[in-house]
C-alpha cells in the first residue's frame, strides 16, 4: 500500500526535492465529472460517462505541462473543468494558492486570469463580430474602457503576427484556418491571463502552419511568462512543447513526469504502448506489430480494478481487482506511474523487488 | 513498368458552384501500377482527396469541369454513364473514407449494407451475400464477425467501423482501392493496427491502392511511391526512398523538417514553412509555392515549372532543382 506521504505526493504536495521546482500555480486534486446518459424510460439515465474520474495534477508557474491521451480519455474535460465551463462533481482547485469559486477568488477573477483556446478556430469566435471587436470583447467586460481595450486588441493583433491595419476590420471567414487560431490566442491573452490551457490548438492546423503557431506560442510564453497546459493527441508536439507530461487513460492519469524521462523511460505500459504507436518515417524500418490490439474501452462502463489491464499484456489477476494508486519512481523530480508493475508492494510478479530495508 | 492499370493525363478540375471558379487540380499525370501502393501526400486544399474523388466521378457533374483523361485496365472513366457508371463504382474501383460513420447509412446493419453492394454488382442469393460477407469480416479481423454483421455502424468502435468500410470496400473485388485518410480520424493505437492490416490486405490480395494522407508517417508506412501535391499540382514523385531522403522540391523539403521535431529539439524554434496555402481561385502564374519557397527568383514568379528527372522515375516540379541538392539553407526553413 501507498503511505500518506506517498499519496500526498501524487504530483500534489510538496515534491520531496523542493529546490528543484517552482511554485505551484495550479494545484488539481479530486477531480471527478460522470456524465448522466440520456434516454431510458422518462428520460432517465441509464448509468455515467465516467469521463473524469479522480484526477489530480499541479501546474507549477512557468512551466508547459502537457496532457495526452486518446479519444475519450477525458483529457479535454479535464481542460474544460479546470477552466470551471463545466461544474466538476466533485474535486477541489487551487489557483495561487486560493480556493477558486471560493469567497477569496469568484469564477470572474479566476477567468481573467486562466484563459483556453479551442480546436476549432471558426467555431470559438463570433461571425458576427470583426476580430479586433472579439479580441477587445473580453476587457471590456473586465471593466477596461473600450479605447483602451481596443488599443490592446490591435496591439495583439500585431504581436500575433497580423498587421491591424490589414486585419483589424476582419471578419472570421475572411481569415484562413492559422490566422483565425493566432486570433483565439490574440483573445485570451486580452485578459493578461498568466495561465493558457491549449485544448488541441493546434491539431486542426497544416504541418506547415502549425509549427509557426508552435513557434509563436514559444515566443509568446517568454514574453509574457506565461503557464500552458497543453492538451493534444501528438506525442511529437507534445514532447517539443512541454516540460512535464500527463498521460491519460479512461478518465484517470496514467503516468506523469518529466517530458525526456517519461518519454525515454516509461513506467506505464500504456504510455509505453502510446509511444509505440508512433510511425518511424523510415521506409526500412516500417512498423510491423501494433503496441496495443483493439480501441480503447468505453468510458461507460470501465473496467474494473486498472482501466488498462484489459489491453495490456502484463496484465495479472490482481489487476482486475485492485486499482493502481499513484508510485513514484525513482528519480531526482517527481515521476508517478499508476501501475502495479512500478509499485514494490503490489505482489506482480513483474514489480520491481522490495528493497531490503 | 508494364502498362499500368490506372492512368491519369493531364487531369484538371474545376469547380464552378461558387462566385469564383476553383481550380483544385491543375495538369494531374499520375499511374499506377498493379499491386502498386501509391500515396498522394498534401495539406488541405491540395488537391489530393479531389484528384481521388474524380477517379470515381463523385463529383457534383454540373458543378464540376473535369478535364483530361483517366483511364482504368482499358474504360475510359470520364466517359462513363449511368448503368456502365453504377456497375464501375464499387466494382473497379471502391473507395475507404475518411469518416466511416458519415459513409455509412445509420438505418442499415452494416451487414446489410455489405451483401448490398455484393448483390448489386453479381448475381448471388442474400444467403450467400451474407456468407461473402461474414469471410470479409474475419479477412478484416473483427472480432465476433457473425454478430457485428448485425449491428448498426453507430453500435461500433471507429476501429471497427474503419475495419468494416475496408470490408465494404473489398466486397466485390475492386481492381484499384482508392483511401481517403483512411486513419486520420483514428486514435494513434489504432491507426497502426488499421495501417498493418491494409498493408496486409494489399499484400495478400495484390490490390493496387491510391492512399491519399496529409501524414507523411503514414505514407511512409504504407506507399511504395509517393506524390506530394501542392495548388493542385504533383510537385514531386518518386519512390519513398527517393523521396523521404533525398527530396528536391523546396516543398517537400519544408514538410520534412516540421517533421520529426522529437527529443532534443525542445527549446530550439521549429523550422515552420512561412505564409499560408494559396487561395485556388486566384493561383500566381508562376510556381504556386513561389510566393513561401526562400528560393524562389523571378522565373518562379512569371512561369510555372515543368517536371524535371532527377532519377529514374523520381520528378521534381521545380526550377532551383540545381539549389536543392544539399536541402535547403537554413535561413529558408526558419520563419
Amino acid at each position: 500500500m501507498l503511505s500518506a506521504e506517498e499519496i500526498d505526493n501524487w504530483n500534489g504536495g510538496t515534491p520531496p526535492a523542493p529546490a528543484k521546482l517552482p511554485p505551484a500555480l495550479l494545484e488539481v486534486s479530486g477531480l471527478v465529472k460522470h456524465f448522466p446518459l440520456k434516454g431510458g424510460l422518462f428520460g432517465r439515465g441509464q448509468g455515467v460517462v465516467r469521463a473524469v474520474d479522480g484526477v489530480d495534477f499541479t501546474v507549477y508557474t512557468g512551466e508547459t505541462l502537457g496532457i495526452v491521451g486518446e479519444s475519450g480519455c477525458g483529457k479535454s474535460t479535464t481542460a474544460r473543468l479546470v477552466m470551471q465551463l463545466i461544474r466538476p462533481d466533485d474535486g477541489r482547485i487551487v489557483f495561487d494558492g486560493v480556493d477558486v469559486g471560493g469567497p477569496k477568488l469568484p469564477l470572474k477573477g479566476y477567468r481573467a486570469q486562466v484563459q483556453m483556446v479551442f480546436q476549432d478556430s471558426y467555431a470559438s469566435l463570433n461571425p458576427r463580430m470583426t476580430i479586433e471587436e472579439s479580441i477587445a470583447f473580453g476587457p471590456t467586460v473586465h471593466g477596461v474602457s473600450q479605447s483602451e481595450a481596443v488599443a490592446r486588441a490591435r496591439a495583439l493583433l500585431d504581436r500575433v503576427g497580423l498587421a491591424p491595419q490589414r486585419f483589424a476590420g476582419r471578419y472570421p471567414h475572411e481569415l484562413s484556418g492559422g490566422q483565425r487560431q493566432r486570433v483565439n490566442i490574440a483573445r485570451a491573452l486580452a485578459l493578461k491571463p498568466r495561465v493558457l490551457i491549449l485544448d488541441e490548438a493546434v491539431s486542426a492546423l497544416d504541418k506547415s502552419v502549425e509549427a509557426q503557431v508552435l513557434n509563436l506560442l514559444l515566443d509568446l510564453k517568454d514574453e509574457y511568462g506565461l503557464t500552458y497546459v497543453f492538451i493534444s493527441h501528438d506525442l511529437e508536439v507534445v514532447r517539443y512543447m512541454s516540460d512535464r507530461v500527463m498521460v491519460m487513460y479512461l478518465g484517470k492519469v496514467a503516468e506523469i513526469g518529466p517530458t525526456e524521462q517519461l518519454y525515454r523511460a516509461s513506467r506505464h505500459p500504456y504510455t509505453t504502448a502510446l509511444l509505440g504507436s508512433l510511425l518511424s518515417m523510415d521506409p526500412d524500418r516500417r512498423t510491423t506489430e501494433a503496441p496495443l490490439a483493439g480501441d480503447p474501452p468505453n468510458p461507460i462502463n470501465p473496467p474494473p480494478g486498472c482501466r488498462f489491464h484489459t489491453r495490456c499484456r502484463s496484465a495479472e489477476a490482481l489487476c482486475s481487482e485492485k486499482v493502481p494508486g499513484p508510485t513514484r519512481i525513482d528519480g531526482e523530480a517527481p515521476h508517478y506511474a499508476a501501475c502495479h508493475m512500478a509499485d514494490r508492494t503490489s505482489g506482480h510478479s513483474r514489480a520491481p523487488a522490495r528493497s531490503p530495508v | 513498368m508494364s502498362a499500368p492499370l490506372l492512368e491519369i493525363e493531364r487531369l484538371s478540375v474545376t469547380f464552378s458552384g461558387g462566385k469564383k471558379l476553383v481550380r483544385a487540380v491543375d495538369g494531374v499525370d499520375l499511374s499506377l501500377g498493379r499491386g502498386e501502393v501509391l500515396s498522394l501526400l498534401g495539406e488541405s486544399g491540395s488537391g489530393k482527396s479531389v484528384t481521388l474523388r474524380t477517379v470515381l466521378r463523385l463529383h457534383n457533374e454540373r458543378r464540376t469541369k473535369v478535364e483530361g483523361s483517366i483511364r482504368l485496365d482499358g474504360t475510359d472513366v470520364l466517359a462513363l454513364k449511368g448503368r456502365a457508371l453504377t456497375d464501375f463504382r464499387g466494382k473497379e474501383a471502391a473507395m475507404i473514407f475518411q469518416e466511416p460513420m458519415l459513409a455509412f447509412d445509420p438505418v442499415y446493419t452494416v451487414g446489410q449494407q455489405i451483401v448490398e453492394a455484393i448483390r448489386q454488382h453479381e448475381q448471388v442469393t442474400s444467403a450467400e451475400g451474407r456468407k461473402r460477407a461474414l469471410e470479409l469480416f474475419e479477412r478484416v479481423r473483427i472480432p465476433s464477425p457473425e454478430r457485428r454483421l448485425d449491428a448498426y455502424p453507430h453500435e461500433m468502435s471507429g476501429g471497427m467501423r474503419q475495419r468494416a468500410m475496408i470490408a465494404l470496400a473489398l466486397a466485390c473485388r475492386p481492381k484499384v482501392l482508392l483511401a481517403d485518410e483512411p486513419t486520420t480520424a483514428l486514435d494513434a493505437t489504432v491507426q497502426v493496427q488499421i495501417l498493418l492490416l491494409l498493408r496486409e490486405l494489399q499484400r495478400e490480395l495484390g490490390l493496387s491502392v491510391i492512399f491519399v494522407t496529409h501524414d507523411i508517417g503514414v505514407a511512409v508506412e504504407v506507399a511504395d511511391r509517393i506524390a506530394v501535391m501542392y495548388a493542385g499540382r504533383i510537385v514531386e514523385i518518386g519512390s519513398v526512398r527517393d523521396v523521404i531522403r533525398t527530396p528536391r522540391h523546396p516543398y517537400t523539403l519544408g514538410l520534412l523538417s516540421t517533421r520529426g521535431h522529437g527529443g532534443g529539439l525542445s527549446g530550439d524554434r521549429l523550422p515552420a514553412i512561412p505564409g499560408s496555402p494559396p487561395d485556388l481561385t486566384a493561383l500566381p502564374p508562376g510556381c504556386a509555392f513561389a510566393p513561401r519557397c526562400q528560393l524562389a527568383s523571378d522565373v518562379c514568379r512569371q512561369a510555372a515549372p515543368e517536371a524535371v528527372t532527377l532519377a529514374p522515375g523520381h520528378l521534381v516540379r521545380c526550377h532551383r532543382t540545381a539549389d536543392t541538392v544539399k536541402g535547403l539553407p537554413k535561413a529558408a526553413v526558419t520563419s
